[in-house]
């Protein structure tokens, strides 16, 4: 079997699937059921400074899609809001007790150095492993200047990160925010400021719905809604593309990525290692299923690193990173063509239509008395995939490329007026 | 054997025949709905629509229970079939929309459940939305329908929906037709056939006379003439025959009567053999069987003439029957019923096979026996002309002749469901009963036109 073991920071780890900071990371016996449960490290939901925030009550709210529950998940909740003292002393104990698993704690005080500097040594005194910056919260406490309001200023990032690399031998991974333009900014700070690690994303700033009856935004807490921080597996494609362009980008290529964002399962996993991260973080996942989902993940990830002949979690790391280009590197002259397996088609007529009234009327409609039948008109077809990823029949079309004569791309292509000549 | 006549009522308490005779197939609920609804895969040019003779939206409907549009989703229904309530219940979706969706591809046997779905949004626009139509501007033009079956409800309600008045006439004392006497009582449970009557009535416009027989209480020319047009939706009302000796003695008496009293009266009072034989292989056999097993007859045997593969009982009808304690002989023909002073003791059957030329060979020398207190006959229902009689009013086949607008060949009078040619189903009743009022409609705004 593949050595999931991991070394991310300095931190080392069973397996790079780690619980992110969040409520099944709250307390020592949400911790204790987790690395029992096989997990290889957790962040410990973000500390604060006394007295503790106050949470709401109604705290989540849902995205349902066709049935499927928690598509989506967004929250309204804060930091811990227990004691510093009563967090302290159980992340000891469970450090104590659990000492080959990562326990990273997360930390969340004002933008003062005088915070900073009075609540590292108190975590180091735990053994914890590292520390995590929350720079991503963005709800409630970035009302506070804090997290996201930190996150969504370079300066401000690299200069916490600063302040934090001076204060403790702690290794610092800094939790970014998806709520801005450009992740590769926020990134450079925190290299800048001397960060061991980047983990990204946090949640996406977010309404999830609306109570029609209540005429307010959900969560709905008293009558009233407010914007949350949204998670879970729509997320995935964002937290994707952040990832990815921090992992190609040559001056940040040596900055450790913790991935976050909707992963569910070892498939998730696999693809988040490819585009550059180191270890893993979840939680929406967990808090749909709890957390023996971690067994599948780690069987999953480390069956299918022994049938593509992975050794490592490292040799997955950025796999596909060199493949990651911009659109303008792609290849123009590549072609590929739908394909319908008329034996496994069920007639449900969705490819035909998605194609006829959406894009270029491609999948002809045959009728022979009361048989359907779906055929693709090749000269029509651009090859965009909108029918293979309509039809509910699994293999039923599939996207055959064609021979390729060359590479031409848009640099070199004559339809662009500043096109490059040889 | 014994001669004493044992065909008795309650032989269940009446716990036993209310649950007997409860719902055969519950009501899904809203949770069950919103799952099954999801399901569907929203098929364009859904081969479930095209199965259905109504032809019902059927994509748009589940689609709207998805998104709890409960009230749209009925309406989807009703507007092609207003007795979207009891074809939820009665169809053999299993040969129709069922049988069509895209699901058996995936999952063989395991379709969308169509008719369930149905059922839910039916239910819910009969408990919470009412009569979902208004009426048209009247039109001062009168309709008789006679016959007030599914075929002669479905017109009733559509001609009032364009605004005109509907006399509607049967020879039963309550409207409902097949639905009110003579589908298994478990299959409309709850009263649902009085309730949807009621429900569709509600519309407005439509008179209902009940108690008249056409043909012998009022001619169809008198009809005619009182009327701007006439639609005869009688239905099939006579029953064949075995043409053996014997056939008046008591206890021999023909399903569709028996379904008939099952339906009129309360089951403790209904009267069953101990000994049951029905003969035939349609659905009225099994609603015959099944129910007969339900009033608590010991033994129940459904006889058919040929193999299994022949019968047009449904093979999900079969099932039932067949879950239900009935037990099914196949290849073979009633020779003679046995009695002994003048009481019902039992019927002798020759047992048969298929011959060269694919007839049934049936040996008189090969049979064998079965003890019966009860015998009941289903081997097919027939169209009575007596209304007819005496009228040009052109037969073919045994069922009246009508074009594709419904048009028979009496000038003014138009026809549909079982008395005319076509798959005798209710679904398919109320098709010919809807198209026909839209070519009555047509028909009356043409001539209004050309007199104005």
């Amino acid at each position: 079997m593949a050595d999931l073991r991991t070394v991310f920071a300095g931190i080392s780890s069973p397996n790079p699937f780690w619980l992110a900071s969040a409520p099944p990371t709250d307390k020592e016996y949400n911790v204790r059921r987790a690395f029992q449960a096989g997990w290889g490290g957790v962040v410990w939901k973000t500390l604060g400074e006394d007295p503790p925030v106050v949470n709401v009550s109604s705290r989540y709210g849902a995205l349902t899609y066709e049935g499927r529950r928690m598509a989506g998940l967004n929250n309204i909740e804060l930091i811990s809001d227990r004691p510093l003292a009563t967090n302290i002393a159980e992340i000891k104990r469970v450090k104590r007790d659990f000492p080959d698993r990562a326990l990273v704690v997360s930390l969340m005080v004002p933008c003062r150095e005088e915070s900073w500097k009075a609540i590292l040594p108190i975590v180091e005194e735990t053994g914890a492993d590292g520390i995590e910056l929350n720079f991503g919260c963005p709800h409630g406490m970035s009302e506070r200047n804090m997290g996201a309001a930190v996150g969504q200023v370079p300066e401000y990032v690299e200069m916490v990160t600063r302040w934090c690399k001076q204060y403790t031998r702690m290794p610092v991974i800094v939790k970014l925010t998806p709520n801005i333009t450009n992740i590769l900014a926020p990134a450079r700070a925190a290299l800048a400021g001397g960060a061991d690690a980047v983990s990204l994303i946090n949640t996406i700033q977010s309404v999830i719905g609306v109570d029609l009856d209540a005429m307010a935004p959900m969560p709905v807490v008293g009558g009233q809604g407010t914007h949350g921080g949204y998670c879970g597996p729509a997320v995935k494609p964002i937290a994707l593309r952040m990832i990815g362009d921090i992992a190609r980008d040559p001056d940040l290529s040596a900055l450790p990525i913790s991935g976050i964002g909707g992963i569910g399962d070892w498939r998730d996993a696999a693809e988040f290692l490819a585009m550059g991260a180191t270890t893993l973080q979840v939680c929406t996942a967990a808090m749909h299923y709890g957390f023996r989902i971690v067994e599948d993940m780690a069987d999953g990830l480390s069956r299918w690193m022994d049938s593509k002949g992975y050794a490592g979690v490292a040799d997955v790391t950025g796999r596909a990173i060199p493949r990651y280009v911009h659109w303008n590197d792609l290849n123009l002259k590549f072609r590929t063509l739908a394909r319908i397996d008329q034996d496994a088609c069920i007639k449900c007529g969705l490819c035909h239509i998605a194609c006829e009234d959406t894009s270029h009327q491609a999948i002809a409609r045959l009728r022979d008395g009361a048989n359907r039948r779906y055929e693709v008109i090749d000269a029509e077809c651009v090859g965009c995939n909108l029918c293979a990823h309509v039809c509910p029949v699994d293999g039923c079309i599939t996207m055959e490329p064609q021979p390729v004569d060359g590479m031409q791309t848009w640099r070199e292509h004559p339809n662009n007026p500043s096109r490059v000549t040889a | 054997m014994t001669a004493t006549p044992d065909i008795v009522c309650g032989r269940l308490s009446e716990l036993e025949l209310s649950r007997n005779f409860a719902d055969a197939h519950p009501a899904l609920t809203g949770p069950q709905a919103a799952l099954e609804a999801d399901r569907c895969l929203y098929c364009f040019d859904a081969p479930c629509m095209e199965a259905c003779p109504t032809g019902i939206d059927i994509p748009r409907f589940i689609k709207a229970i998805a998104t709890g549009n409960l009230a749209g989703s009925a309406r989807t229904i009703l507007e092609s079939n207003i007795l979207g309530g009891s074809c939820a219940r009665v169809c053999p979706t299993e040969i129709l929309c069922e049988q069509a969706c895209v699901h058996n591809g995936l999952e063989t046997g395991k379709p969308v459940r169509i008719g369930a779905l149905q059922r839910f949004s039916t239910d819910w626009q009969m408990h919470h939305g009412g009569q979902p139509f208004v009426r048209a501007p009247l039109t001062g033009r009168r309709v008789a329908v006679v016959g007030a079956g599914p075929a002669g409800l479905a017109c009733a309600h559509r001609l009032a929906m364009h605004g005109h008045d509907v006399a509607l006439f049967d020879r039963h004392a309550e409207p409902g037709g097949l639905n009110s006497y003579g589908v298994a009582a478990y299959k409309l449970a709850d009263d649902f056939a009085r309730r949807e009557v009621a429900f569709l009535m509600a519309i407005g416009g439509i008179t209902f006379h009940g108690g008249v027989t056409v043909g012998r209480d009022i001619t169809l020319s008198a009809l005619g003439g009182h009327y701007d047009a006439v639609f005869l939706a009688t239905g099939l009302a006579g029953v064949r025959a075995l043409g053996l000796a014997g056939e008046t003695l008591d206890g021999v008496m023909d399903a569709v009567s028996f379904i008939e009293t099952v339906r009129s009266n309360d089951k403790k009072d209904v009267p069953v053999g101990r000994r049951v034989v029905v003969i035939g292989g349609g659905n009225t056999a099994v609603d015959a069987a099944v129910q007969a097993r339900r009033l608590g007859a010991d033994e129940v045997t459904l006889v058919y003439r040929r193999g299994i593969e022949h019968m047009s009982a449904t093979p999900v009808e079969r099932e039932w029957a067949q879950t239900n304690g009935v037990t099914v002989r196949l290849w073979a023909a009633p020779e003679r019923l046995l009695s002994e002073n003048g009481v019902l003791t039992g019927i002798i059957f020759a047992r048969g096979r298929a011959g060269a030329d694919g007839h049934v060979v049936y040996d008189p020398e090969d049979s064998f026996t079965l003890a019966a207190d009860m015998v009941l006959k289903a081997i097919g229902q027939v169209f009575l002309p007596a209304h007819a009689e005496g009228e040009h009013i052109a037969v073919e086949g045994g069922r009246i002749v009508v074009d594709a607008r419904y048009r028979t060949s009496m000038p003014g009078i138009y026809a549909g469901g079982d008395c005319i040619a076509g798959e005798d189903l209710t679904v398919a009743a109320v098709r010919d009963g809807r198209d026909a009022a839209e070519a009555i409609d047509k028909a009356l705004r043409a001539a209004g036109q050309e007199n104005g």
